[in-house]
């Protein structure tokens, strides 16, 4: 398909601007000369064109509408079109963030009830939603940590983080001055206890730890993990990617999380976008509480309005008040699902990921064969024994079959990783013909192995080289 | 099947070869065995002539599609001479690991650090343990 | 209203095949004591009817403006209606982050033309796939500079804007950076003198804002010379994009990275958010920068095709050695942001004269007023500062006509007791601007 720079003309556009109703000023005398730029160049497409290219775009695109799409630790749910349309009602899109607060209470009772919710659903003290995405929101998370040692005059520079871990829990530690530490998990997929026991010392400011873990398996031992970490001092984050397992079912805050994230575009239904924009809300309990970002929402009497004052905060991560629109979408969940729903939406996560573990354990292996929550991981470690067909082999290959494939080698104690998350929006046909598909794999990478290697088959573009994309970037188009 | 480890140099247990000059500078690279795990190398990371290194400290970067992977100084020294040829070419280490694909170059602080080395045998061994 | 399709007999179905005589028996791995033994304490459910019901009940609680004259890092601009139909479309909105390429070439290739577009406007050689916001790209931004240079000074001007300061605070003091602030001159510039005096060689980065808070058009080149003779880089943003339409961008003044929000292209308001962080920097930075990076290629038989690109630079992969932990992005965002430059093409150059043209008129009739005076003589693009003989009444006499009036500056500069900072973009008309004179007569 054609660049909109290389179907572009002189002389076109798409968008007009209004004729000016004040007078044309000379715009060299009230700027100067020196601060214009010298030249515009921007596409130059019909409207017609434009929205051409842009549709047949989409075309090659792959979205929950179009298929199922597993992706482990991902939560791809379908993405209700009542919150869409209420998302784009002009009372929530309208308002400049610096209205009155008088002007939003809208706004800022969704917000304050927001709030209430997720610390009611995940039981911890009190929540910011200013994080634009899970990432922002550790990175919050870890900061309040810091800043709750600053403020005892303790100096703890360790994280542990478990092997297991998504790569933006080590990040985000770095990122806060902290040196992180590896936690080893055990044979049955949870953390070391032994390990936990000589690592945790007076040094390490605390334990960021996933529950369930990227292994899609429940932490047993979180009672004696939060004792060994609150024993010696420290803290328990706990990265709520994986919330989608646990609600109405237990909640971070009773297991002895001291804060969480959350990713909205995850757990609650909100559009990935393609990428985002996500929403990242961090939940403390009551010790950290005033160390969250400002400004914050107080209530008096019926009324809301937005406050700064609380000195013992980390500070402002992004400006504004976080991803507002995305928040919109997911409190319209909420109260569409309301408390039996959001479990009921739990409940059936977890048995289709045990259904698809069933099913497909006959033909990939399973490296720990025990009851899995909301997404189970395999390993492509036969299949690469046989005929040399390794994971990304068989995800490609899914793509002609019309599905989007699993998450693949995440997470890294797993060679081979396939991690599958269905999430409950999906029906048991679907979940059907998706392990018949992953069989047919199976099978293929037995008698007719290149068949898979030379996957996908069926797409606009075959395997793409991203050996060349990496030596030799090109990240900017330029007229020849 | 990585190509065979020459004789006329030593090797570390990370994988990294150092080929004594004899004038009392080395030079130093990754394996064909370290080639053959990175899978295609499309970003060398160079050090600044001039810079000194303790054996062991991390000296150069070698960047596949999907990882990053330090590269250590098995011996300590002053860097006086790095492979630029690297920096177009990345794939050299890929296609000739122990030759055109060579690192940097280095005046060695103390030579009696190569006798922690390995010989081409002894790593050799090492390999084929740990594939198990 | 819930989701999921499972009928009861479904539900009987696949239990059996698990191997499970109830749902309770899956949760078996949370100790008893930790298992929820009520309710919880939310809302019952809604059908989708009430959902709208309530849902609308709590929009109508908003009061919206007839009109606002606040900018100050949100802007009120047209949108094209071609925007809202193409990022609603299903395959863009409901897909995931590209890391499959070949079924999700569309996203990938809006992307990259985005960063064409934006490496253009920004005068840079590259752009990535986007940031948070504007906020949090410039310090993000903040952070790359001392991570590379391994200095640990960051010099700010203090005309950048309140909240962007706020928050090059927060993750300087993550890190252990020592933040500076040099103030402006008479003019609304930045005061040359004040920077050269801070700038030393533990000076990582110098951050600047042009426009800046006051609306006021910084002059980047002597800043970004002063920077770099003492080998600092100069980092410089700006929180209205339109504005790139017409002035000289400061990636061709020589600025190393460039960094804004991108809301005015083709974003509502949404109450502050999602907004869109763009980070443009200088090719030879291109392997360190945060965030997501499409590439061209080529697939097997030699089709153009695109990919996720220099991945290695980020958290997946780099873990703690990444020099950010982005992953979700604003990537539908950065596709309105796409789409919205495409459509206007070289017009945006006529909507810049015409927000010039707007603000001047604003300009000139308030400056009518009795005892209101010009703050800063620098030139300014479409946001200016007033001095009004007493700043409250202004805005207290436009909200009770539902109009919000100017920023109130002596909140973040007290020096600057009763001056207002105004907007005008193309949304505002004569007739308006009229009004809003005779209201304030």
């Amino acid at each position: 398909m054609e660049l909109i720079f290389e179907i572009s003309k002189p002389g076109r556009n798409a968008a007009d601007v209004t004729a000016s109703d004040v007078p044309a000023v000379n715009i060299e005398d009230a700027i100067g000369k020196k601060y214009l730029r010298k030249e515009l160049d921007l596409p130059e497409v019909a409207e017609v064109d434009l929205v051409r290219h842009y549709t047949n775009l989409s075309r090659r695109n792959f979205g929950v509408d179009l298929g199922f799409y597993p992706l482990g630790s991902c939560t791809m749910k379908y993405n209700p079109k009542v919150n869409e349309n209420i998302a784009v009602l002009p009372g929530f899109t309208g308002l400049h963030p610096y209205a009155d607060d008088e002007s939003a209470q809208g706004n800022l009772q969704l917000m304050y009830e927001m709030q209430k919710y997720l610390s009611n659903i995940f039981g911890m003290a009190e929540f910011t939603l200013q994080p634009a995405a899970g990432a922002h929101g550790e990175l919050t998370g870890i900061m309040m940590i810091k800043k709750y040692f600053e403020k005892k005059n303790e100096k703890r520079p360790l994280i542990l983080i478990p092997d297991t871990a998504h790569g933006t829990n080590p990040a985000s530690g770095a990122l806060c001055g902290f040196e992180t530490v590896t936690l080893r998990s055990n044979s049955e997929g949870g953390v070391d206890i032994d390990h936990l026991m000589s690592l945790m010392t007076k040094d390490v400011a605390g334990l960021m730890l996933t529950n369930p873990n990227t292994l899609g398996l429940f932490e047993r031992n979180i009672e004696k993990v939060a004792q060994i970490v609150h024993g010696k001092g420290g803290l328990l984050y706990g990265d709520g990617a994986n919330a989608n397992a646990f609600l109405g079912k237990a909640r971070p805050g009773d297991l002895g999380f001291d804060v969480i994230q959350l990713n909205l575009h995850k757990t609650f239904s909100t559009p990935h976008g393609g990428g985002g924009p996500g929403s990242g809300p961090v939940g403390v309990c009551a010790k950290l509480v005033n160390y969250l970002p400002v400004p914050r929402i107080i209530k008096t009497g019926h009324s809301y309005s937005w406050s700064g004052k609380f000195p013992d905060t980390i500070g402002r991560i992004r400006s504004f008040y976080g991803n507002f629109n995305v928040v919109v979408k997911a409190y319209t969940y909420i109260r569409a699902l309301g408390a039996e729903g959001l479990t009921h939406a739990t409940e059936m996560a977890v048995l289709n990921a045990n259904y698809i573990k069933e099913k497909l354990k006959p033909y990939f292996d399973l490296p720990y064969d025990r009851v899995c929550m909301h997404e189970c991981v395999f390993s492509g470690k036969r299949q690469v024994a046989q005929n040399g067909v390794h994971t990304t082999d068989i995800a490609k290959r899914l793509i002609d079959f019309g599905y989007h494939p699993p998450t693949i080698y995440f997470p890294l104690i797993v060679p081979e990783a396939i991690m599958i998350e269905p999430t409950e929006t999906e029906s048991k046909e679907t979940l059907d013909t998706f392990c018949d598909a992953m069989i047919a794999i199976a099978n293929e990478a037995k008698e007719n192995p290149q068949r898979v290697k030379d996957a996908p088959l069926t797409t606009p573009v075959s395997r793409l080289d991203e050996v060349l994309a990496a030596r030799k970037p090109d990240v900017c188009w330029k007229r020849s | 099947m990585s190509k065979p480890n020459p004789t006329d140099r030593l090797y570390s247990r990370d994988h990294e070869w150092v080929k004594d000059n004899g004038d009392g500078t080395a030079i130093i690279g990754i394996t064909d065995h370290a080639q053959e795990m990175l899978t295609d190398i499309v970003f060398v990371e160079l050090p600044e002539i001039g810079k000194k290194v303790a054996k062991s400290d991390p000296v150069a970067v070698v960047e596949s599609v999907k990882s990053v992977s330090d590269v250590y100084a098995p011996v300590g020294g002053e860097i006086i001479d790095v492979n630029k040829k690297l920096e177009e070419s990345p794939e050299l280490i890929n296609q000739d690991a122990f030759g055109e694909g060579w690192i940097v170059k280095m005046r060695l602080a103390d030579a009696g650090e190569l006798k922690t080395l390995l010989s081409a045998a002894d790593y050799e061994q090492l390999v084929k343990e740990e594939k198990h | 209203m819930d989701y999921y399709p499972h009928t009861p007999d479904d539900i009987a179905q696949m239990q059996s095949v698990v191997g499970i005589a109830s749902i309770d028996e899956l949760f078996a791995d949370i100790p008893q004591k930790f298992r929820l033994k009520s309710v919880l304490d939310i809302p019952a459910a809604l059908s989708e009817q009430e959902t709208i019901a309530a849902m609308s009940g709590i929009a109508s609680k908003n009061k919206l403006q007839q009109l606002t004259l606040t900018g100050a890092g949100a802007y009120y601009h047209f949108i094209p209606a071609v925007v809202g139909h193409i990022v609603g479309r299903a395959e863009f909105y409901t897909a995931y982050t590209p890391y499959q390429a070949e079924i999700s070439q569309g996203i990938l290739q809006a992307i990259y033309e985005y960063q064409t577009m934006i490496a253009h406007l920004t005068g840079t050689e590259i752009a990535n796939a986007s940031m948070y916001d504007g906020a949090s790209a410039m310090a993000e931004a903040a952070v790359l500079c001392a991570k590379m240079s391994n200095r640990t000074k960051i010099i700010v001007a203090r005309s950048v804007h309140p909240e962007y300061r706020q928050v090059v605070n927060t993750y300087s003091w993550a890190n252990g950076y020592t933040v500076v602030e040099i103030p402006y001159a008479p003019s609304g510039q930045i005061d040359l003198n004040a920077l050269q005096n801070e700038l030393d060689d533990q000076v990582a980065a110098v951050l600047v804002q042009s426009p800046n808070f006051f609306g006021v058009i910084e002059d980047i080149v002597p800043l970004t010379d002063a920077a770099h003779n003492k080998g600092a880089l100069l980092v410089a943003g700006f929180t209205d994009g339109t504005s790139l339409g017409i002035l000289q961008p400061a990636g061709a003044s020589g600025a190393d990275f460039v960094v804004g929000e991108g809301q005015s292209f083709g974003n509502p308001l949404n109450y502050g958010g999602p907004y869109l962080g763009i980070f443009a920097a200088r090719e030879k930075f291109m392997r360190r920068i945060p965030g997501r990076l499409v590439g061209a290629t080529v697939d097997k038989n030699g089709k153009r095709g695109f990919v996720l690109t220099l991945q290695t630079r980020e958290q997946h992969i780099r873990r703690e050695k990444a020099t950010s932990n982005i992953c979700s992005n604003e990537a539908l965002c950065a596709l309105a942001a796409g789409v919205y430059l495409a459509a206007l093409g070289k017009n945006l150059r006529k909507l810049a004269e015409l927000n010039i043209y707007k603000t001047q008129y604003l300009k000139n009739k308030l400056l009518q007023l009795k005892g209101w005076k010009e703050v800063f003589s620098a030139p300014v693009y479409n946001e200016f500062v007033l001095r009004c003989p007493d700043a409250r009444p202004v805005n207290e006499k436009l909200k009770n006509k539902g109009i919000i009036g100017g920023y109130e500056l002596h909140k973040d500069y007290p020096e600057l007791e009763n001056a207002l900072l105004f907007c005008a973009t193309e949304m505002i008309s004569k007739d308006d601007m009229d009004k809003v004179v005779a209201i304030l007569k």
